[in-house]
């Protein structure tokens, strides 16, 4: 299972404090813990915290690769705010650069500009490309699929390999009205997502947005992440710190056969994700 | 019709290894024995993935042996009761990779000798040979934490695979291996989920991964080979998709499971061909198939077997770019 650990996340107030403060510990330290309990990647997205998103996206990869060597994930919506924490990154151990949908209504070409910006960041750079378009987020599975689709298409027409793109078919919150049928068609979407190429690429969700204004949170965030891996999804961008998430994450992949059993099954599977 | 492609690609590897510790190490070691690297299976990928060749290592045993069949105990009568000879013949004139010291005799139920036997054993084959050197304890647990320790002591600093540690008896020789600086044979009874436990157990004493190697038990061919293929191959494929807990080389005991093989001990069999070759010919066929699965380490005695071996080895390993290196001069 491919980790993106969300909390390095302008929108939290203790990162929020720390941008504005320019206080490096309080980062480096939420790298250390997210590294330690399994992360694959860290996340890192701006936010609200500051006007100067790309100053500050920059800031944060330097606070950042200061005393950790764990992959990036660099996290906005604005091309430019990407490109700028990839000129000061060391993509070495890999990026991921998250997200585009298929199109834009003001930019159709903005899936290429991101594979071109993993291409010059170098062979282990991905991308989350989102499985939506210009239409705005699909509703039913058909759509999420035929978007999907193109992104594979469009990926292998440029030579972009599988096994750099991560699909995200888009979770929804499950409390907005009417999206209870969400959590099914993405399931459905992902039986079929895997099969779109040979290998296939990365399934990949924001899996906390699920939750986001319910109760029981942290129980329906790993309810949902045990069943849509066995429904395919490989990756998430999900809060590590989570130990009962994180006991789903490993039992799964055990059930699944994806690790051997031992007896000591969840305590090495930290270990064994990095 | 083009053949089609078929070649899968891994991102793990199997950690490299290397035995035996020189002069500049701290050792007296003349010869140094790296294996694994693998980063894919056997006969897949390109020459590139086939990582270190595999070595033989040939059996020396620290007292006479009691109930070796005729066909083998011929090989070895005028060195049985001198180790360092015994070893040294192993080396000059069967070319064995490394030294595997067995220490059958202190078991309770043969000779039960002691530590300092064990001891002199361990020195007298120092002495003899400049390859690396496995010591194996009797399997007698209590016997084993008594004696290797000592053992263990003797070839401080030589970097030798010492063992075997296994799920319910591994803090003693964990300790002590980490202490005088040898690696670590961990061992399961053909269970895949105990090997994987007894690498983690080892690990959470601060032993580092990269100084284990697997022993999952051997069957011999018709005693069971087949369990131990699959195994092997279980764990070649965990290596090589990144289970670090499972990414170390793998030993196999070949002489000792192939020569208790009615097939290969029987010397009345007529119908079957004469004993002498049809010992060499189990321990051989078993050999080449878990070599197949990816065996790093082969424990072997007969020379004939030894031969036949050594040259499917360097067949399979011949193209690859390091297949001189598993055996630095």
């Amino acid at each position: 299972m491919i980790l993106i650990a969300e909390r390095i996340n302008g929108m939290f107030k203790d990162v929020k404090q720390a941008i504005q403060e320019k206080d490096r510990k309080v980062i480096q330290d939420l790298a250390k813990k997210q590294t330690d309990a399994g992360a694959s990647y860290l996340d890192v997205n701006v936010g609200t915290a500051a006007a100067d998103q790309e100053g500050t996206m920059q800031w944060l990869v330097e606070t950042i690769q200061r005393g950790c060597s764990t992959p990036l994930c660099l996290d906005s919506q604005k091309p430019n705010v990407i490109a700028a924490g990839l000129k000061v990154i060391n993509a070495e151990n890999g990026v991921l650069l998250n997200s585009t949908p298929l199109n834009k209504k003001t930019d159709e070409e903005v899936l290429d500009k991101y594979i071109e910006m993993a291409n010059q960041a170098g062979p282990k750079a991905g991308i989350i490309a989102l499985a939506m378009d210009k239409n705005g987020v699909p509703q039913d599975t058909d759509t999420r699929v035929a978007i999907a689709a193109d992104i594979v298409t469009k990926a292998q027409d440029v030579g972009f390999e599988a096994q750099r793109l991560f699909i995200d078919p888009i979770v929804l919150p499950v409390k907005v009205p009417n999206a209870q049928v969400q959590p099914g068609n993405i399931l459905s979407a992902m039986d079929q997502i895997r099969f779109l190429s040979d290998p296939p690429p990365h399934i990949t969700v924001g899996l906390s947005n699920i939750s986001q204004g319910a109760t029981e949170r942290s129980l329906i965030n790993r309810l949902f992440l045990a069943m849509a891996m066995s429904h395919g999804l490989d990756s998430a961008i999900a809060d590590v710190l989570d130990e009962d998430l994180m006991n789903v994450v490993a039992t799964s992949d055990m059930l699944m056969n994806k690790q051997i059993y031992s007896d000591s099954f969840l305590k090495v599977y930290k270990t064994m994700n990095k | 019709m083009p053949l089609p492609e078929v070649a899968d690609s891994f991102t793990g590897q199997v950690n490299r290894i290397t035995l035996g510790a020189a002069k500049a190490e701290g050792g007296s070691r003349t010869k140094t024995v790296t294996v694994g690297g693998a980063k894919n299976v056997v006969y897949g990928g390109s020459f590139d993935d086939a990582g270190e060749k595999p070595v033989i290592a040939m059996d020396v045993l620290d007292s006479k042996p009691q109930d070796w069949p005729d066909a083998l105990a011929e090989q070895y009568k005028n060195v049985f009761d001198s180790p360092g000879d015994w070893a040294k013949k192993c080396v000059q004139e069967f070319g064995a990779d490394l030294i595997c010291i067995k220490f059958d005799g202190i078991h309770p139920d043969r000779q039960n000798k002691d530590a300092a036997h064990a001891v002199k054993v361990t020195e007298q084959v120092l002495a003899a040979v400049g390859v690396p050197l496995i010591l194996w304890g009797c399997g007698n647990d209590e016997k084993d934490n008594a004696v290797m320790p000592k053992v263990s002591g003797a070839a401080k600093g030589e970097k030798c695979l010492l063992g075997t540690i296994k799920q319910d008896n591994y803090k003693s020789l964990t300790a002590i291996a980490l202490a005088d600086r040898h690696l670590l044979i961990a061992e399961a009874p053909l269970d895949i989920n105990i090997a994987k436990q007894i690498n983690i157990l080892a690990s959470d004493m601060g032993f580092p991964l990269e100084r284990i190697v697997m022993f999952q038990a051997t069957g011999a061919l018709g005693y069971g080979v087949e369990y131990a293929y699959s195994i092997q191959e279980r764990q070649r494929l965990a290596a090589l998709t990144g289970d670090k807990m499972m990414a170390m080389p793998v030993i196999c005991d070949v002489g000792y499971e192939s020569w208790r093989a009615k097939e290969a001990k029987l010397a009345d069999a007529p119908g079957w061909g004469p004993a002498e070759n049809r010992g060499p010919m189990w321990e051989a066929a078993t050999a080449i198939c878990l070599l197949q699965a990816g065996a790093d380490i082969i424990r072997m005695r007969h020379p004939k077997a030894v031969e036949t071996v050594r040259m499917f080895i360097s067949g399979i390993w011949s193209q690859a770019p390091n297949s001189e290196s598993g055996v630095d001069n």
